[in-house]
């Protein structure tokens, strides 16, 4: 049973806290010789497995380092296009670590910032007056539980769709961020959210949900 | 334990006086500085107290004086005076917390000396979009028999609505 992560939007959709709370899955790291056997892509700013799908490489991970260096988006950390250089039988043996992609900072508050315009359908939709937006978003590797503060800021958990006690979780999110944020007189409104006490108790907050496991209280 | 709240209070608002020598200035400073709490008390507020959102000025005023009132300052002023509008009522405090062992000079004659708690009030309500005005009308302070806090609803804040609440 796990949280995977926590993510807080303030009331213009600006993401003001990010935590993520789960292991890294594991990367692979294999070595080659020509001709690559993998089909890879271009894919935003990144290479992806297009096809070729073996030994724990799957389709959709990314290419995370070559040769031990980190790669820099499409080039590798000389500064050479990833896609040219796996297509050069001199650069061959090459170890090619691959895994799925982390999402950046950047990626991050783009995804908050078009969440937080896509929440509002809920209510758009709804039939009835005065409903909420949307509260959950569940895909089978997660589920998203959303808390809309009558203040309008708001609290998403990302969790494994087993594990429960969530919406006491999320209630429990909003007192944390109302005692160690808030109270803290150097903290401003509506800005990221840069105390470590908050960051602490948010964390002993996760520990104790996920040990409650999936009889939790709660949803 | 209130004396230390009551001490601290009044170290604020002497300070106040000494660094801006006019009543009129100290007054808008302990709105200023009421407000500034007011928006973060909000949500400390509705964390706690669970309660809903209030879809009118009578339950608005329900819950300022039953509710925050009680859990804050350990008081409950009745509410009255409501206006035919339904958009203006008063909150009657028999005593005030914020001026146990207070007494005002003669050369502070209009200083308000709890405005802090209007600013406090309005900084609330804004962030649950509703503008208000608060201000004292009778003080005991001034040797009035109560401590009236006058409440006017000004208007729905319709900017930034949470989804939702349209």
């Amino acid at each position: 049973m796990a949280i995977f992560s926590v993510y807080v939007v303030n009331k213009a959709g600006g993401l003001i806290y990010q935590l993520d709370h789960y292991a890294p899955r594991a990367d692979t790291e294999k070595t080659f010789s020509f001709p690559l056997d993998l089909v890879l892509r271009p894919h935003d700013e990144r290479v992806v497995v297009a096809f070729g799908q073996r030994d724990g490489i799957r389709v959709g991970h990314a290419v995370l380092a070559i040769n031990g260096a980190e790669v820099n988006g499409r080039f590798t950390a000389d500064g050479k296009d990833v896609l040219e250089f796996l297509g050069n039988p001199a650069n061959y043996p090459v170890s090619i670590r691959s895994g799925r992609h982390r999402l950046s900072s950047n990626e991050k508050l783009m995804l908050a910032s078009r969440f937080h315009s896509l929440f509002a359908i809920g209510s758009q939709l709804s039939p009835e007056v005065g409903s909420s937006g949307i509260e959950m978003l569940e895909t089978d590797t997660f589920k998203l539980h959303c808390f809309q503060t009558l203040t309008g800021i708001k609290f998403v958990v990302l969790a494994d769709p087993r594990q429960a006690g969530i919406d006491s979780l999320l209630r429990k999110i909003y007192e944390i961020y109302s005692d160690f944020a808030l109270k803290n007189p150097f903290y401003s409104l509506e800005m990221p959210i840069r105390c470590e006490l908050f960051d602490q108790n948010l964390k002993l907050a996760l520990e104790v949900a996920e040990k409650a496991g999936p009889f939790g209280p709660g949803s | 334990n209130s004396e230390l709240f009551t001490l601290t209070y009044g170290a604020l608002v002497t300070q106040l006086c000494k660094d801006y020598e006019n009543d009129d200035d100290v007054n808008k400073q302990l709105d200023k500085m009421g407000y500034n709490i007011g928006v973060r008390l909000i949500e400390d507020f509705l964390a706690r107290s669970n309660v809903g959102r209030c879809h009118d000025f009578r339950e608005t005023a329900d819950v300022i004086a039953k509710i925050a009132f009680k859990m804050y300052l350990g008081i409950t002023p009745s509410i009255t005076n409501w206006s035919p509008g339904g958009d203006e009522f008063s909150l009657i405090l028999e005593n005030n917390p914020l001026v146990d062992f207070v007494e005002l000079p003669d050369n502070h004659s209009s200083l308000i000396y709890s405005n802090l708690l209007c600013g406090v009030l309005r900084g609330a309500l804004e962030m649950v979009q509703m503008a208000v005005d608060v201000k004292f009308v009778q003080d005991t302070l001034k040797g009035d028999s109560v401590t009236e806090i006058r409440m006017k609803f000004i208007r729905r804040i319709e900017d930034n609505l949470p989804a939702g609440e349209e």
